[in-house]
């Protein structure tokens, strides 16, 4: 998210696909913190706001693909981008309000009981 | 790359929590099919590029070059009631994939483990792997036309698992054996998941 005098990858001479994640995401290859996953749902707050200039394509088309509810890993997936970088992305652009997870950024380790009460129900209507 | 009309990839705004189970198997077991055969949105595939974490590659190449392989995955979804949708993230259960799924498997219900009894010695290396990391699993027996005829509890014999783990027929090209093999995990976790026991007294 913040330019830092590194080159600038908003107008590549490949496509995202070739390049090595850490280019896109100048260096970490994964998300700061565990706090995204690929179910993660997400959404743009307010996709109408300016991103800063020095975001990146990936991060301006991720923000732009969440105008609406998405998890991580479609989102990932119609962007054509890996699930690995979109999931670094986006933890950054949570930190900066660009967008946000709807069900919170904590993840537990395991689902609590309601939920799993609510996917037995779910499976045992499907014919 | 998605040329499909994209009003229809969104959720619906009544949605607030996701979830996600984990179908895992060798090369051909059938996990894309089940995906597939389950879920309401065209099934999504993605290759990520991950890093070989295998033994000896490092030292093979003289610490400086690492391997990339490419991993195939796929996703499915099934909108559970207007407020919960449930992910399945196919991802191949391969030794060198560890690294993969086990960043897939945090926040998991639970991995649905694809076996085919033409070829059970290749699933050990996954269970293993399940079995050390308390990640809850159930295993499903895909059949094929000239599978062997074994029943369950051979298979369960076969592969050394707890008396408790549930082993389940499952044809994964129907959609509702598909969804009780899914049910027999979720009803599994209920009430042996092992990492509840942490936050049980
Ligand atoms: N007879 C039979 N064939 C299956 C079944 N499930 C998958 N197949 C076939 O087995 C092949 C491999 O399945 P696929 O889903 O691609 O396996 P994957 O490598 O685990 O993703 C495909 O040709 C499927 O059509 C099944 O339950 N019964
Ligand atoms: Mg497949």
């Amino acid at each position: 998210m913040t330019g830092s005098g590194e080159p600038d990858h908003s107008t590549p001479a490949f496509p995202a696909r070739a390049l090595r994640p850490y280019v896109i995401t100048r260096g970490r290859a994964r998300a700061s913190r565990n706090t995204v996953g690929v179910e993660t749902l997400l959404i743009a707050p307010d996709p109408d706001r300016e991103l800063p200039v020095t975001a990146s394509r990936e991060e301006r088309s991720l923000v732009r693909m969440c105008s609406r509810l998405l998890s991580l890993a479609e989102a990932a997936v119609h962007l054509d981008l890996p699930v690995s970088l979109v999931s670094v992305l986006a933890s950054d652009l949570i930190d900066a309000g660009y967008l946000s997870a709807r069900s919170g950024v904590s993840r537990p380790a395991a689902p609590d009981s309601a939920l799993l009460l609510e996917v037995l129900n779910g499976l045992r209507g499907i014919r | 790359m998605d040329s499909a009309g994209s009003a229809d990839r969104y959720l619906p705004d009544t949605i607030q929590r996701s979830a996600k189970i984990l179908v895992v198997g060798a090369f051909g077991v059938g996990k894309t099919t089940l995906v597939g055969s389950v879920s309401e949105i065209t099934p999504l595939r993605t290759e990520e590029v991950m890093t070989e974490a295998s033994v000896g590659v490092d030292e093979l190449h003289g610490g400086s070059r690492k391997r990339t392989t490419t991993v195939a995955m796929d996703f499915g979804r099934i909108t559970i009631n207007p407020e919960l949708v449930l992910y399945l993230f196919g991802a191949p259960g391969q030794r060198r994939f560890w690294d993969l799924w086990t960043d897939l498997a945090v926040g998991a219900i639970g991995v649905l483990v694809l076996v085919d009894v033409r070829t059970l010695e290749e699933s050990f290396d996954v269970l293993e792997q399940l079995e050390e990391r308390e990640l809850p699993f159930a295993v499903a027996v895909n059949r094929f036309p000239d599978s062997p005829d074994v029943d369950l509890d051979q298979v369960s014999a076969a592969l050394d698992l707890l008396p408790e783990t549930p082993v389940v027929e499952c044809d994964a090209r129907d959609r509702h054996s598909c969804a009780q093999a899914l049910l027999a995990l979720c009803e599994y976790v209920v009430t042996h998941d092992p990492r509840s026991r942490e936050f049980a007294q």
